[in-house]
Protein backbone atom coordinates (compact mmCIF):
# COMPACT_ATOMS: atom_id res chain seq x y z
CA UNK A 1 0.00 0.00 0.00
CA UNK A 2 1.28 3.43 -0.87
CA UNK A 3 0.55 6.68 0.84
CA UNK A 4 0.47 10.12 -0.68
CA UNK A 5 3.58 12.15 0.08
CA UNK A 6 3.31 13.79 3.46
CA UNK A 7 0.66 11.39 4.66
CA UNK A 8 0.50 11.33 8.42
CA UNK A 9 3.11 14.02 8.59
CA UNK A 10 2.54 17.02 10.76
CA UNK A 11 2.11 19.96 8.40
CA UNK A 12 2.96 22.81 10.74
CA UNK A 13 5.98 23.54 12.83
CA UNK A 14 7.00 24.10 16.38
CA UNK A 15 8.28 27.36 17.72
CA UNK A 16 10.37 27.21 20.86
CA UNK A 17 10.77 30.54 22.59
CA UNK A 18 13.23 31.33 25.35
CA UNK A 19 12.51 34.49 27.29
CA UNK A 20 15.29 35.80 29.49
CA UNK A 21 15.89 38.91 31.56
CA UNK A 22 18.13 41.47 29.92
CA UNK A 23 21.64 41.94 31.26
CA UNK A 24 21.67 44.32 34.17
CA UNK A 25 18.09 43.59 35.19
CA UNK A 26 18.06 42.25 38.72
CA UNK A 27 16.78 38.67 38.96
CA UNK A 28 15.82 38.03 42.59
CA UNK A 29 14.56 34.52 41.79
CA UNK A 30 17.84 33.61 40.15
CA UNK A 31 19.74 35.02 43.13
CA UNK A 32 17.64 33.04 45.63
CA UNK A 33 18.14 29.85 43.59
CA UNK A 34 21.88 30.50 43.42
CA UNK A 35 21.92 30.91 47.18
CA UNK A 36 20.00 27.66 47.71
CA UNK A 37 22.34 25.75 45.38
CA UNK A 38 25.27 27.06 47.38
CA UNK A 39 23.55 25.88 50.56
CA UNK A 40 23.32 22.37 49.07
CA UNK A 41 27.05 22.34 48.57
CA UNK A 42 27.08 23.00 44.81
CA UNK A 43 30.02 25.29 44.23
CA UNK A 44 31.40 26.91 41.12
CA UNK A 45 28.35 28.94 40.18
CA UNK A 46 29.04 32.47 39.01
CA UNK A 47 25.44 33.46 38.45
CA UNK A 48 21.92 32.04 38.05
CA UNK A 49 19.40 33.70 35.75
CA UNK A 50 15.85 32.40 35.50
CA UNK A 51 13.67 32.74 32.43
CA UNK A 52 10.66 31.28 30.64
CA UNK A 53 10.27 28.68 27.93
CA UNK A 54 7.20 28.71 25.69
CA UNK A 55 6.42 26.13 23.03
CA UNK A 56 3.96 26.87 20.25
CA UNK A 57 2.51 24.30 17.89
CA UNK A 58 1.81 26.23 14.69
CA UNK A 59 -0.32 25.38 11.68
CA UNK A 60 1.84 27.59 9.46
CA UNK A 61 4.28 25.62 7.33
CA UNK A 62 6.21 28.50 5.77
CA UNK A 63 9.14 29.20 8.09
CA UNK A 64 9.49 32.83 7.00
CA UNK A 65 5.85 33.59 7.76
CA UNK A 66 5.95 31.56 10.96
CA UNK A 67 8.98 33.43 12.23
CA UNK A 68 7.41 36.81 11.45
CA UNK A 69 4.22 35.84 13.30
CA UNK A 70 6.04 34.51 16.35
CA UNK A 71 8.23 37.61 16.39
CA UNK A 72 5.08 39.76 16.52
CA UNK A 73 3.66 37.57 19.31
CA UNK A 74 6.82 38.09 21.35
CA UNK A 75 6.76 41.84 20.80
CA UNK A 76 3.08 42.22 21.61
CA UNK A 77 2.55 39.77 24.42
CA UNK A 78 4.93 36.94 25.19
CA UNK A 79 7.87 39.11 26.28
CA UNK A 80 8.04 42.50 27.91
CA UNK A 81 10.88 44.05 25.96
CA UNK A 82 11.51 46.66 28.66
CA UNK A 83 13.20 43.95 30.73
CA UNK A 84 13.21 40.78 28.63
CA UNK A 85 14.95 39.37 25.58
CA UNK A 86 13.55 36.53 23.53
CA UNK A 87 14.98 33.93 21.20
CA UNK A 88 12.90 31.98 18.71
CA UNK A 89 13.80 28.52 17.39
CA UNK A 90 11.69 27.02 14.64
CA UNK A 91 11.43 23.27 14.08
CA UNK A 92 10.02 22.02 10.86
CA UNK B 1 -19.63 62.82 37.59
CA UNK B 2 -19.69 59.32 36.21
CA UNK B 3 -16.97 56.82 36.98
CA UNK B 4 -16.32 53.30 35.73
CA UNK B 5 -14.41 50.57 37.55
CA UNK B 6 -13.01 47.90 35.22
CA UNK B 7 -13.65 44.38 36.50
CA UNK B 8 -11.47 41.53 35.22
CA UNK B 9 -11.49 37.88 36.23
CA UNK B 10 -9.35 37.99 39.36
CA UNK B 11 -9.95 41.64 40.29
CA UNK B 12 -10.40 41.80 44.05
CA UNK B 13 -10.17 45.50 44.94
CA UNK B 14 -12.97 46.57 42.61
CA UNK B 15 -15.56 46.72 45.38
CA UNK B 16 -13.29 48.66 47.72
CA UNK B 17 -12.89 51.25 44.96
CA UNK B 18 -16.66 51.21 44.45
CA UNK B 19 -17.21 51.95 48.16
CA UNK B 20 -14.57 54.70 48.21
CA UNK B 21 -16.09 56.38 45.14
CA UNK B 22 -19.61 56.06 46.54
CA UNK B 23 -18.46 57.65 49.78
CA UNK B 24 -16.84 60.61 48.00
CA UNK B 25 -19.29 61.03 45.12
CA UNK B 26 -22.52 60.05 46.74
CA UNK B 27 -23.31 57.81 43.77
CA UNK B 28 -22.20 54.41 42.56
CA UNK B 29 -19.67 53.96 39.77
CA UNK B 30 -20.42 51.69 36.83
CA UNK B 31 -18.84 48.28 37.36
CA UNK B 32 -17.70 47.42 33.84
CA UNK B 33 -16.78 43.88 32.78
CA UNK B 34 -13.44 43.67 30.96
CA UNK B 35 -14.82 41.63 28.06
CA UNK B 36 -17.27 44.35 27.06
CA UNK B 37 -15.56 46.84 24.75
CA UNK B 38 -18.57 49.18 24.85
CA UNK B 39 -17.46 51.39 27.68
CA UNK B 40 -20.08 54.07 28.40
CA UNK B 41 -19.10 57.74 28.41
CA UNK B 42 -17.50 58.37 31.78
CA UNK B 43 -15.43 61.11 33.43
CA UNK B 44 -13.13 58.73 35.30
CA UNK B 45 -11.88 55.19 34.77
CA UNK B 46 -10.38 53.12 37.58
CA UNK B 47 -8.44 49.92 36.89
CA UNK B 48 -8.43 48.27 40.31
CA UNK B 49 -6.11 45.84 42.04
CA UNK B 50 -6.26 42.09 42.16
CA UNK B 51 -4.78 39.18 40.26
CA UNK B 52 -6.30 39.53 36.81
CA UNK B 53 -5.94 36.25 34.90
CA UNK B 54 -4.07 34.79 37.86
CA UNK B 55 -1.03 36.91 36.98
CA UNK B 56 -0.34 34.36 34.21
CA UNK B 57 2.58 35.13 31.89
CA UNK B 58 3.34 38.45 33.69
CA UNK B 59 1.23 40.43 36.15
CA UNK B 60 -1.22 42.49 34.10
CA UNK B 61 -0.02 41.22 30.71
CA UNK B 62 -3.17 39.32 29.76
CA UNK B 63 -5.64 41.85 31.14
CA UNK B 64 -3.80 44.52 29.12
CA UNK B 65 -5.03 42.70 25.98
CA UNK B 66 -8.68 42.54 27.04
CA UNK B 67 -11.22 44.32 24.79
CA UNK B 68 -12.05 47.13 27.21
CA UNK B 69 -8.42 48.09 27.77
CA UNK B 70 -8.09 49.14 24.12
CA UNK B 71 -10.96 51.50 24.80
CA UNK B 72 -9.39 52.68 28.07
CA UNK B 73 -6.21 53.55 26.13
CA UNK B 74 -8.25 55.49 23.56
CA UNK B 75 -10.10 57.42 26.28
CA UNK B 76 -6.88 58.14 28.17
CA UNK B 77 -5.39 59.54 24.99
CA UNK B 78 -8.40 61.85 24.73
CA UNK B 79 -7.71 63.12 28.25
CA UNK B 80 -10.11 61.08 30.40
CA UNK B 81 -8.51 60.52 33.82
CA UNK B 82 -7.45 56.89 34.37
CA UNK B 83 -6.34 55.64 37.78
CA UNK B 84 -4.60 52.26 37.99
CA UNK B 85 -4.03 50.82 41.44
CA UNK B 86 -1.68 47.90 42.10
CA UNK B 87 -2.60 45.29 39.47
CA UNK B 88 -4.22 48.23 37.66
CA UNK B 89 -0.81 49.95 37.56
CA UNK B 90 0.72 46.75 36.19
CA UNK B 91 -1.97 46.64 33.49
CA UNK B 92 -1.36 50.30 32.56
CA UNK B 93 2.36 49.65 32.04
CA UNK B 94 1.67 46.46 30.07
CA UNK B 95 -0.76 48.26 27.73
CA UNK B 96 1.71 51.08 27.18
CA UNK B 97 -0.14 53.96 28.86
CA UNK B 98 2.68 54.26 31.39
CA UNK B 99 6.39 53.55 30.87
CA UNK B 100 8.45 50.91 32.68
CA UNK B 101 7.42 47.66 34.29
CA UNK B 102 6.59 46.27 37.74
CA UNK B 103 8.98 43.43 38.49
CA UNK B 104 9.05 40.83 41.24
CA UNK B 105 9.74 42.40 44.65
CA UNK B 106 13.46 42.49 45.34
CA UNK B 107 12.93 40.53 48.59
CA UNK B 108 10.86 37.87 46.75
CA UNK B 109 8.08 38.12 49.31
CA UNK B 110 4.50 39.25 48.92
CA UNK B 111 4.32 42.48 50.93
CA UNK B 112 1.10 43.50 52.65
CA UNK B 113 1.47 46.38 55.07
CA UNK B 114 1.04 50.11 55.50
CA UNK B 115 3.79 52.24 53.96
CA UNK B 116 4.65 55.91 54.14
CA UNK B 117 4.54 57.86 50.92
CA UNK B 118 5.72 61.33 50.06
CA UNK B 119 3.46 63.26 47.72
CA UNK B 120 5.67 64.54 44.91
CA UNK B 121 3.16 65.94 42.42
CA UNK B 122 0.06 67.54 43.93
CA UNK B 123 -0.86 69.33 40.69
CA UNK B 124 -3.07 66.60 39.19
CA UNK B 125 -6.75 65.68 39.38
CA UNK B 126 -5.73 62.69 41.50
CA UNK B 127 -3.55 64.50 44.01
CA UNK B 128 -5.03 68.02 44.25
CA UNK B 129 -6.30 67.44 47.79
CA UNK B 130 -2.77 66.63 48.95
CA UNK B 131 0.17 69.04 49.08
CA UNK B 132 3.68 68.51 47.82
CA UNK B 133 5.90 67.00 50.47
CA UNK B 134 2.94 65.68 52.47
CA UNK B 135 3.50 62.26 54.01
CA UNK B 136 0.59 59.85 53.81
CA UNK B 137 0.22 56.31 55.07
CA UNK B 138 -1.70 53.72 53.04
CA UNK B 139 -1.18 49.99 52.45
CA UNK B 140 0.64 48.08 49.75
CA UNK B 141 -0.26 44.49 48.95
CA UNK B 142 1.75 43.07 46.08
CA UNK B 143 4.29 40.59 44.84
CA UNK B 144 5.37 42.59 41.77
CA UNK B 145 5.79 46.20 42.81
CA UNK B 146 9.43 46.69 42.01
CA UNK B 147 9.24 49.53 39.51
CA UNK B 148 11.87 49.33 36.80
CA UNK B 149 12.67 51.52 33.81
CA UNK B 150 15.91 52.44 32.07
CA UNK B 151 17.83 55.49 33.31
CA UNK B 152 16.69 57.62 30.41
CA UNK B 153 13.03 56.95 31.28
CA UNK B 154 13.64 57.53 35.00
CA UNK B 155 15.42 60.82 34.29
CA UNK B 156 12.56 61.86 32.08
CA UNK B 157 9.98 61.01 34.75
CA UNK B 158 11.94 63.04 37.28
CA UNK B 159 12.58 65.91 34.88
CA UNK B 160 8.91 66.20 33.96
CA UNK B 161 7.82 65.84 37.58
CA UNK B 162 5.89 62.69 36.75
CA UNK B 163 6.66 60.76 39.93
CA UNK B 164 3.49 61.22 41.98
CA UNK B 165 4.50 59.27 45.10
CA UNK B 166 7.72 57.88 46.58
CA UNK B 167 8.19 55.41 49.42
CA UNK B 168 9.67 57.27 52.37
CA UNK B 169 10.39 57.02 56.09
CA UNK B 170 7.74 58.29 58.54
CA UNK B 171 9.74 61.54 58.56
CA UNK B 172 9.55 61.83 54.80
CA UNK B 173 13.07 60.80 53.91
CA UNK B 174 13.41 58.82 50.70
CA UNK B 175 15.88 56.13 51.75
CA UNK B 176 16.69 52.55 50.68
CA UNK B 177 15.41 51.37 54.09
CA UNK B 178 12.01 52.91 53.35
CA UNK B 179 11.79 51.11 50.00
CA UNK B 180 9.63 47.99 50.48
CA UNK B 181 10.17 46.31 47.12
CA UNK B 182 13.33 47.56 45.43
CA UNK B 183 11.52 50.07 43.20
CA UNK B 184 13.83 52.35 41.22
CA UNK B 185 14.26 55.69 42.97
CA UNK B 186 11.62 54.61 45.55
CA UNK B 187 8.91 55.15 42.96
CA UNK B 188 5.42 54.20 44.19
CA UNK B 189 3.35 55.97 41.54
CA UNK B 190 3.85 57.70 38.20
CA UNK B 191 1.93 59.90 35.77
CA UNK B 192 1.73 59.88 31.99
CA UNK B 193 2.84 62.88 29.96
CA UNK B 194 -0.66 64.38 29.94
CA UNK B 195 -0.91 63.93 33.74
CA UNK B 196 -4.35 62.33 33.31
CA UNK B 197 -3.13 58.77 33.93
CA UNK B 198 -1.82 57.75 37.34
CA UNK B 199 -0.50 54.29 38.20
CA UNK B 200 0.37 53.49 41.79
CA UNK B 201 1.16 50.35 43.77
CA UNK B 202 -0.27 51.46 47.16
CA UNK B 203 -4.01 51.24 47.76
CA UNK B 204 -5.73 54.57 48.62
CA UNK B 205 -9.12 52.82 48.60
CA UNK B 206 -8.10 50.61 51.52
CA UNK B 207 -7.66 53.53 53.89
CA UNK B 208 -10.46 55.87 52.89
CA UNK B 209 -12.73 55.26 55.87
CA UNK B 210 -11.88 55.98 59.53
CA UNK B 211 -13.54 52.72 60.54
CA UNK B 212 -10.73 50.87 58.72
CA UNK B 213 -7.99 52.65 60.63
CA UNK B 214 -7.13 55.63 58.49
CA UNK B 215 -8.32 58.12 55.91
CA UNK B 216 -5.12 59.10 54.10
CA UNK B 217 -6.48 57.57 50.90
CA UNK B 218 -9.70 59.50 50.93
CA UNK B 219 -8.41 62.85 49.58
CA UNK B 220 -7.62 61.10 46.30
CA UNK B 221 -11.27 60.22 45.75
CA UNK B 222 -12.60 63.49 47.17
CA UNK B 223 -10.20 65.45 44.96
CA UNK B 224 -11.16 63.51 41.84
CA UNK B 225 -14.85 64.04 42.48
CA UNK B 226 -14.36 67.79 43.07
CA UNK B 227 -12.12 68.22 40.03
CA UNK B 228 -14.41 66.29 37.71
CA UNK B 229 -17.60 67.88 39.04
CA UNK B 230 -16.26 71.34 38.23
CA UNK B 231 -15.02 70.18 34.83
CA UNK B 232 -18.39 68.73 33.85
Amino acid sequence: MRFAPGWGKHQGMKARIHITLKNGVLDPQGKATEHALGGLGFGGINDVRQGKYIELDLTESDPVKARATVEAMCQKLLANTVIENYEIDLDE
Amino acid sequence: MKAAVIVSPGSNCDRDVQVALRQSAGSDPIMHWHGDANLPDVDLIVVPGGFSYGDYLRAGALAAQSPVIREVVARANKGVPVLGICNGFQILTECGLLPGVLMRNAGLKFICRDVDLRVEAADTVFTRDYVNGQIIRIPVAHNEGNYFADDETLNRLDGENRVAFRYCSPEGEVTPAANPNGAARNIAGILNEGRNVLGMMPHPERLADAMLGGTDGRPMFDGLIEALATAA
